[in-house]
């Protein structure tokens, strides 16, 4: 082992700090937790997009020795009168309710000890539906002709979406409306007009440890361990629910085998809670891989952009109209909707915006946040139409960005005047990585090549409230308390580095407290690259807190003002021994103005703004339509690296991800049942798909930051999928409008281009 | 469901027994009965190798492995690697790559590198992709493995 590194801890590539314990198999993750006397809990999930229940047969299920018992909804509900939960709406029931609204939906639990047992007796239940008409397009979804939920019910957790209870009619859980300026007048005396639409698919997070919960529910309280990535949301949620206050709800959450969005809010708690209560066991809910299909995916979206132009190229006017596919409850959805929604014209300098932006229920498996918060699907529609548009005026795609970026002191579409974020500096890093005004080989015969390069904004989910603790022991040894999950970004060591900085000690000999609600104090939640810079602040007020305090027992011992005793002898002669604590504690919730309802306008849209983009060379097979990524650049804003070891895993990490949503993920449907939901017909990227890479966080201070950071985790998937569409383009001339972009498409579109399109088979 | 029957197998060098039914798989007896968590089941078709554990010297999916087949073999799992003093060469190679995320796939990533590194002590780029080819990481911290894995090879060679 080496030896702990003194002095400045910001800015140290130290490992981290769990990597003992995830290297030798010891860290711990709920997915591998049992608690004595645990029952195991095994679905049974509906075989039709939508239908009111008409029976459910669980009388063989209920035969099979061994098994516990079998619960429906109806059971649910004589413990939890009300079973309905979610973060933006309560429209999640625990188990089905009278209707079904996708396949995969659950609807009867069986609980056994042995899950070979609980899985035998879930094929042996029979439920009949009468199937009702289902909607899987969001454009569809938007006629309301079919309606997935009879009333909307927002939850109490977000103010803006208030005005929506109780409406009826209706899929669309928020239409998000921003106007600056008056685009129809600008388009209208515009020199030209471009208009295109952009689609994306539905694919999932795929987190290695599948999503899990285990309860242990007793009178007066009860404990839940979960793969989460918001402790404190379930604890609020899971009291609700119960009626209980807060402090009867205990949330413990070990470290996470990926999050990436798919483990936030609430997910499997409440189904965990409720099946502990009827049991009165300890109840563990651990999906199989296949099971996540049905249970959180990503938002597959429709952008139709318009772009207008005046006659020096510069962007007058520009309009989004953003469709999210939500699936069948709402889950964060209108989050997404709303707080991406806003930044879907760019980053671009355009005097007249008009932005709707609608959340769609649909009879699919629930979309959330996916690792951009929506970012990735509006990027890649933006910077692909940005570039048709250069293309069609015969201009430099870089050019072009360079001269309608938006730059600091320039208002953003919101209003919010942009500052603190080197959108062009990374813009221009990528430019000269791949040496965008050096001559570019294209190829020639059957394999040409081609680059491209997109950029993106994102402004960061607000308002939001972190908390910490720093205790110092006896012995000077100290242990920060704070609710941001680790789930492999790194965020325990980055946390440990900013107290270490301010109370000048090596960060790794800063204890990190596992999160539990018991004594890690509140936190909304590790999402939309927002822990960096909340919890960060938190963390270093609970610590400046304690050096405070330190100085002032210093000064009541007797010490000289500057002394550099040692905290424990400092202690010893406070208290005659080894004894005592000292507290600080950290509280940061930054400024924010609501958004205009009817405009979307506001002074101040977000704490911090983040930018990130890519670039890529391809390669393509004219024959084949095969496509070969022969570099990728990806270069972020993340502010002042704590640990740029952990930041450029976190860039390549992210690249990488979304080159799979880029290449080849997708879920395929047939009549709402997804078909290809395992490993062995979804596929991710491995080792060989890695293409050569560069990643760079640009030189920046982010000057509102703890010791000038932001947020890092999401960035690099913004640019990848419309950098490489663009550079498709450069290299063969055609357009995809549609990921993934695979082979067989790029082929389907040379074939079109060549006057010989190909049939549907 | 059918009775359990008596195995006996050396894990990480002791020798033990479990009562094991027909259809339990190696990570079911690993964590149930002997508290290993190192490995442990993810894609639950053999695909992701976060279930690796070696029997007789092979690195198996632990979780297509039907735990009866593991009678009088010899079991090996990530637990046994280095010791509270020193981490094992492929381990601290790891960790000072930055060969990992949230962790979760690692044991398996360790295991298969220990099984190459033993079969081939300077394994080449291509080597080393083709042999993990079977290891999925979510996180995607490949370039990261294959340079922990260059480390290690490294260090085998001048150690």
């Amino acid at each position: 082992m080496t030896a702990p590194v003194t002095g400045k801890q910001v800015g140290r590539s130290l490992a981290r700090l769990e990597a003992r314990a995830k290297v030798s198999g010891r860290a711990e993750y709920t997915h591998t937790m049992r608690l004595p006397g645990m029952l195991i809990c095994k679905l049974f999930r509906s075989t039709v997009p939508h239908g009111r229940i008409k029976s459910i047969d669980m009388s063989a299920a209920r035969d099979v020795p061994g098994v516990f018992a079998v619960y429906t909804g109806e059971d649910v509900k004589t413990v939890i009168p009300d079973p309905y939960y979610g973060p933006a709406f309560h429209d999640q029931p625990i188990l089905a309710l009278n209707k079904v609204h996708y396949v995969g939906e659950p609807v009867a639990a069986v609980l056994a000890e042995d899950p070979h047992l609980a899985e035998q007796a879930v094929q042996l239940i029979a439920a009949e539906y009468e199937e009702l008409p289902a909607v899987f397009d969001e454009i569809e979804a938007a006629d309301n002709k079919v309606l997935v939920h009879q009333e909307l019910k927002p939850a109490s957790t977000f103010a803006d979406l208030k005005h929506l209870k109780g409406v009826k009619g209706t899929n669309c859980a928020l239409d998000f409306k921003l106007r600056r300026g008056d685009a129809d007048k600008a388009f209208a005396s515009a020199a030209q007009v471009f208009e295109h639409t952009f689609k994306t698919q539905k694919v999932l997070h795929l987190a290695f440890e599948p999503l899990v919960a285990i309860a242990d529910y007793k009178d007066d309280g009860a404990t839940i361990t979960t793969a989460s990535q918001s402790p404190s949301f379930v604890r609020t949620e899971i009291a609700r629910l119960l009626g209980w206050p807060e402090n009867r709800v205990r949330v413990k959450v070990p470290y996470l085998g990926g999050g990436y969005g798919g483990k936030l809010y609430i997910k499997l708690e409440a189904m965990a809670v409720a099946l502990s209560m009827l049991a009165r066991r300890p109840v563990k809910v651990a999906l199989t891989m296949d099971e996540v299909f049905y249970t959180i995916t990503k938002h597959p979206s429709t952008f139709r952009i318009k772009t207008g132009v005046d006659k020096n190229g510069k962007i007058v006017a520009r309009k989004c109209d953003v469709w999210w596919n939500g699936g069948a409850f709402a889950d964060v959805g209108p989050r997404v909707t709303q707080k991406s929604g806003f930044t879907a014209s760019g980053p671009y300098d355009i005097d007249n915006v008009s932005i709707d932006s609608y959340a769609l229920y649909t009879n699919l498996p629930p979309a959330g946040a996916l690792r951009g918060f929506g970012i990735p699907q509006l990027v890649w529609a933006y910077e692909s139409h940005t570039d048709m548009v250069a293309r069609a005026l015969k201009r430099d795609p870089f050019d072009f960005r360079k001269q309608n970026l938006l730059r600091a002191g320039r208002p953003h579409a919101t209003g919010t005047i942009l500052k603190d974020v080197a959108i062009e500096k990374v813009l221009d890093t990528i430019a000269e990585r791949l040496n965008w005004d050096a001559p570019f080989d294209h190829g020639s015969g059957t394999l040409r090549r081609g680059r491209g390069l997109a950029v993106g904004l994102k402004a960061v989910i607000s308002p939001t409230t972190s908390v910490a603790i720093v205790n110092v022991a006896g012995d000077g040894s100290v242990t920060v308390y704070c609710g941001t999950v680790d789930m492999g970004q790194g965020s325990d060591t980055a946390m440990a580095q900013m107290v270490g900085e301010v109370l000048n000690m090596p960060a790794e000999t800063i204890r990190m407290v596992p999160r539990d609600s018991d004594v890690t104090p509140y936190d909304m939640g590790t999402l939309g690259s927002r822990s960096l810079f909340h919890m960060g602040h938190a963390v270093r007020l609970a610590a400046e807190e304690a050096k405070a305090k330190i100085a002032a027992m210093a000064r009541e011992v007797g010490e000289p003002d500057g002394s550099n005793i040692p905290l424990a002898e400092l202690i010893r002669k406070k208290y005659g021994m080894q004894a005592g604590n000292i507290v600080g504690t950290g509280t940061y919730k930054p400024d924010y103005v609501p958004p205009d309802p009817q405009t979307g306008q506001t002074a101040n849209a977000t704490p911090f703004w983040m930018a990130a983009g890519s670039g890529a060379e391809v390669e393509v097979d004219t024959e084949t339509g095969q496509l070969r990524v022969m570099r990728l650049v990806n270069v972020v804003d993340c502010g002042n690296p704590i640990n740029p070891k952990i930041v450029e895993t976190q860039i390549s990490g992210a690249a990488l991800m979304q080159l799979g949503f880029t290449l080849f993920e997708k879920m395929h449907f047939d009549g709402g049942q997804v078909t290809n939901a395992s490993l062995a017909d979804y596929k991710i990227p491995g080792i060989h798909d890695v293409p050569p890479m560069e990643n760079e966080a640009v030189e920046a201070y982010q000057s509102n930051g703890p010791f000038g950071a932001k947020g890092v985790g999401e960035l690099a998937t913004f640019g990848v999928s419309p950098a490489i569409a663009n550079a498709i383009e450069d290299a063969v001339g055609v357009r995809l409008t549609e990921l993934p972009l695979t082979a067989e498409a790029v082929f389907r579109a040379l074939c079109a281009k060549d006057n010989r399109p190909l049939g549907d088979e | 469901m059918t009775a359990a029957r008596t195995i006996n197998f050396t894990l990480n060098g002791r020798a033990v027994s479990a009562e094991v039914k027909p259809h339990h798989n190696l990570i079911e007896v690993l964590q149930g009965q002997f508290a290993l968590s190192g490995a442990r089941e993810s894609c639950g078709q053999g695909l992701c190798g976060c279930c690796t554990v070696q029997v007789d010297g092979k690195p198996v999916s632990g979780c297509l492995y039907l735990a009866v087949f593991a009678d009088g073999a010899e079991v090996v799992t990530v637990e046994s690697l280095g010791s509270p003093q020193a981490l094992d060469p492929v381990q601290q190679a790891f960790i000072e790559a930055g060969a990992f995320q949230c962790g979760y796939c690692t044991p398996g990533f360790i295991l298969m590198t220990k099984t190459l590194l033993a079969r081939q002590p300077q394994p080449s780029d291509d080597e080393i992709k083709d042999y993990l080819s079977g290891n999925l990481c979510r996180c995607a911290a490949y370039p990261e493995i294959v340079n922990a894995v260059k480390l290690a090879a490294r260090r085998n060679k001048t150690g």
